[in-house]
């Protein structure tokens, strides 16, 4: 069983949770991630490594409450213990010999865009971040974002925070102002295409992190798998960072709607159990 | 005297009608009295045939002349001094290639029914037995086992058994390995596999799960730790696709992932967290045993019909007799001699159909099978909302990419001495589909049990 050191809600949907796991926590790295299970009759879902905390044992991880699963572990309170925590798994980012990179965030995907940039910082690069939310209450890990990046841009949709706008709008202004060695966007599926293809545009090595449907997260399922360059990549073990000019992300967007229906008849059960 | 009846007993079964729809165990056990009259089939040969086609050489014809006798525990005791797993193997061997296969009563007749008299044993001996199995005392010497399937559990039952302190590392958050998370319930009852772990851990083994060895520790670090010996039982997870258009589909799903959602997560239980997609009409691609569990799965699931798409004929299709009989008695529609070439998918990428080719039998190939040659102008259109690729598995490159030294092949399987098990490292063994490629239960736990005796003469030097 794995407890949970710490819990603190981020925004209305978005929450943290510190958990104890030291084997996971002396291993981890940024870009990796974890599989846990809330409990015995619950799914594996795949989570992205938020921060680690070598000394403390500890694993943080960040979630937006999406279906049923991220429902029913929210009600789990600091002191509970998950059922199952298991990684670290997939390749970590590969963080060396880079100037510059522009590090692209958009909602909950902050949580995940945050421990590159800090990673690439840490090693001695040029980290310049933007992220985007709907509106202002929906912001997360601003100070922590400052903290690593040498120019922050924060966008919302109806500009209630930062700029008024996309973070496309933001980052083509950056590739049009520096020399970038990468882009790495981490976000939706739609934002992560889009930004792909303005990269694209300005020549810029572009990284993007995949979150999609898998159980095991070790090879075994295949559930995870995507079309990268014409090939078909697992994004458990081959990723889960891949070449964004190279993502069939239309493909990617529909695989992930594969269970859309059951997930809505789930999460409407869980909340009338709440009523 | 014994019994020169022709045949077997029949094995009691559910009805096809009433188990499709359910996932209960289709083969229902011998009775005692049944397994007595069965056994008194056995002629009790001196030069013992079936012997020599049992992967772990169990000595068979001694435990039926104990079921003759009613010593059912009796025969048990015999059965497990060489098996760590025999209420598995009495349900999953594919005993017409083995012991059955050998037995001199099949030249005219039935062979006797070596299969279900161990499933007897075994199930009567959970049943009634009171005897809690001994820790045996520690030698002091520490292994430990990477993954928890047949290959993995026999080697560390054969070593606890010899006082080692074991230690089997999971990388799922049930033991099992593929006995859990690849064979359904219906013919094998996961309370099977979870009572035969339960006695490995009362002989002092530890089971510890949700570890991915390759990432949280590696073979290297296992040895830091104080482990003497390595053994590698990771098995063949990875799944194979076609490589043909339309396989990235939703809808288009490995056996693995299917029957991992359905046996492992219970897909199929109201209130199992898991979601699964119940097909309607169903092609399952492939003609091994996994493709019989898909088939019979998704049959279970609902679907209307469900199609076994195999390339060559009825005559080579490799699944155990038992599988492929249950599999029609069912319902699997079989359309052999048919090799799927694209995969059809409408606007939001469903699966609609599967085009295939029809195949003629040309000659042998490297396998001794002939080979499937395609018959021209003769692609077709079946309609399908799902399709199960079940062509095969190779094994993870997981542990083979995070231990320098370890050799391995050109299908990623890793070297090891024949005899001993031993890979290319010091102390570290491995067996089963890990070295193979995907084989069956029994082989991978003749393997481990080769590697506890090579670890044992190494170590007890």
């Amino acid at each position: 069983m794995f407890r949970i050191v710490k819990k603190e809600a981020l925004n209305p949907t978005v929450s943290k949770m510190v958990i104890e796991a030291p084997l996971i926590a002396n291993k981890a790295r940024a870009g990796q991630f974890i599989i846990l299970r809330v409990d015995d009759r619950g799914e594996r879902i795949p989570l992205t490594v938020a921060d680690y905390d070598r000394q403390a044992g500890t694993v943080t991880i960040i979630y937006q409450i999406v279906g049923a699963t991220t429902m029913r572990l929210d009600r789990l309170q600091e002191g509970d213990q998950l059922a199952d925590f298991v990684g670290p798994l997939g390749k970590p980012t590969d963080v060396e010999g880079k100037k510059r990179v522009a590090v692209v965030g958009g909602g909950v995907g902050c949580a995940i865009a945050l421990p590159v940039a800090k990673a690439m910082q840490q090693a001695g690069t040029v980290v310049d971040s933007v992220v985007g939310f709907r509106n202002r209450d929906l912001v997360i890990l601003e100070e922590e974002f400052k903290a690593v990046s040498n120019e922050y841009r924060l966008m919302t949709d109806d500009g209630s925070a930062g700029q008024k706008g996309l973070v496309t709008d933001a980052l083509r202004e950056l590739l049009q102002q520096n020399e970038y060695d990468e882009v790495i966007a981490i976000g939706p599926l739609v934002m992560m295409k889009f930004v792909s293809l303005l990269t694209k545009e300005y020549g810029v090595k572009t990284v993007v992190s995949m979150n999609p449907i898998m159980i095991d997260g070790t090879g075994m399922c295949g559930g995870c798998r995507l079309t990268v360059g014409g090939e078909t990549k697992f994004a458990c073990v081959d990723g889960p960072e891949f070449d964004g000019h190279l993502v069939d992300f239309d493909q990617a967007m529909e695989r992930g709607r594969t269970y859309h229906a059951y997930e809505q008849e789930r999460c409407n059960l869980l909340k009338k159990e709440a009523e | 005297m014994a019994n020169m009846s022709l045949e077997k007993q029949k094995m009691p079964e559910l009805a096809p009608d009433i188990r499709n729809k359910n996932f209960e165990e289709v083969a229902l056990g011998y009775t005692p009295e049944q397994a007595v009259e069965e056994a008194g089939r056995c002629l009790n040969c001196k030069n013992k045939p079936c012997v020599g086609g049992c992967p772990v050489q169990i000595d068979i014809p001694a435990f039926i002349q104990k079921i003759q006798q009613k010593d059912f525990e009796g025969a048990y005791q015999i059965i497990s001094a060489s098996s760590a797993l025999p209420a598995v193997c009495g349900r999953v061997c594919p005993q017409e290639n083995q012991c059955e296969g050998r037995c001199v009563r099949g030249i005219k007749g039935e062979p006797v029914a070596i299969g279900r008299l161990e499933r007897f044993v075994a199930d009567w001996h959970m049943k009634n037995a009171t005897a809690v199995p001994e820790k045996p005392v520690s030698n002091g010497k520490r292994i430990a086992i990477i993954g928890s399937g047949p290959a993995g559990l026999t080697c560390a039952g054969d070593l606890a058994r010899k006082g080692y302190e074991v230690t089997v590392f999971e990388a799922l958050h049930v033991a099992g390995g593929v006995l859990v998370y690849g064979i359904p319930e219906f013919r094998l009852p996961k309370a099977i596999v979870a009572r035969e772990i339960e006695g490995l851990k009362a002989m002092g083994v530890k089971v510890e799960t949700n570890m991915v060895i390759g990432r949280v520790l590696s073979v290297d670090e296992l040895f830091e730790q104080g482990f003497d010996g390595v053994f590698i039982g990771t098995g063949a997870g990875l799944p194979r696709f076609m490589g043909i258009p339309g396989e990235n589909l939703k809808g288009v799903l490995s056996a693995n992932e299917f029957l991992t959602r359905v046996n492992l997560m219970k897909a199929y239980l109201p209130d199992s967290e898991t979601p699964i997609q119940r097909g309607r009409r169903v092609a399952v691609v492939g003609g091994g045993n996994v493709a019989m569990d898909a088939a019979r799965c998704a049959k279970r699931l609902g679907a209307e019909e469900v199609y076994i798409i195999y390339r060559r004929s009825m005559e080579e299709i490799p699944a155990r007799a038992e599988e492929i009989h249950h599999a029609i008695e069912e319902g699997i529609i079989f359309k052999t001699l048919t090799n799927p070439v694209e995969i059809l998918g409408d606007e939001h990428q469903n699966v609609t159909g599967l085009s295939c080719v029809e195949m003629t039998l040309g000659e042998p190939d490297a396998s001794g099978r002939r080979r499937p040659v395609v018959k021209e102008g003769s692609r077709h259109t079946l309609e399908m909302d799902t399709v199960i690729m079940a062509i095969g598995t190779s094994p993870n490159p997981l542990i083979r990419s995070t231990t320098p030294g370890l050799e391995t092949n050109q299908y990623g399987c890793i070297v090891t001495e024949e005899e001993t098990g031993l890979t290319s490292r010091e102390m570290v063994y491995a067996g089963g589909d890990a070295v193979t490629g995907a084989a069956t239960v029994i082989l991978a736990m003749g393997a481990g049990k080769q590697a506890a005796k090579a670890i044992d003469e190494k170590l007890s030097k």
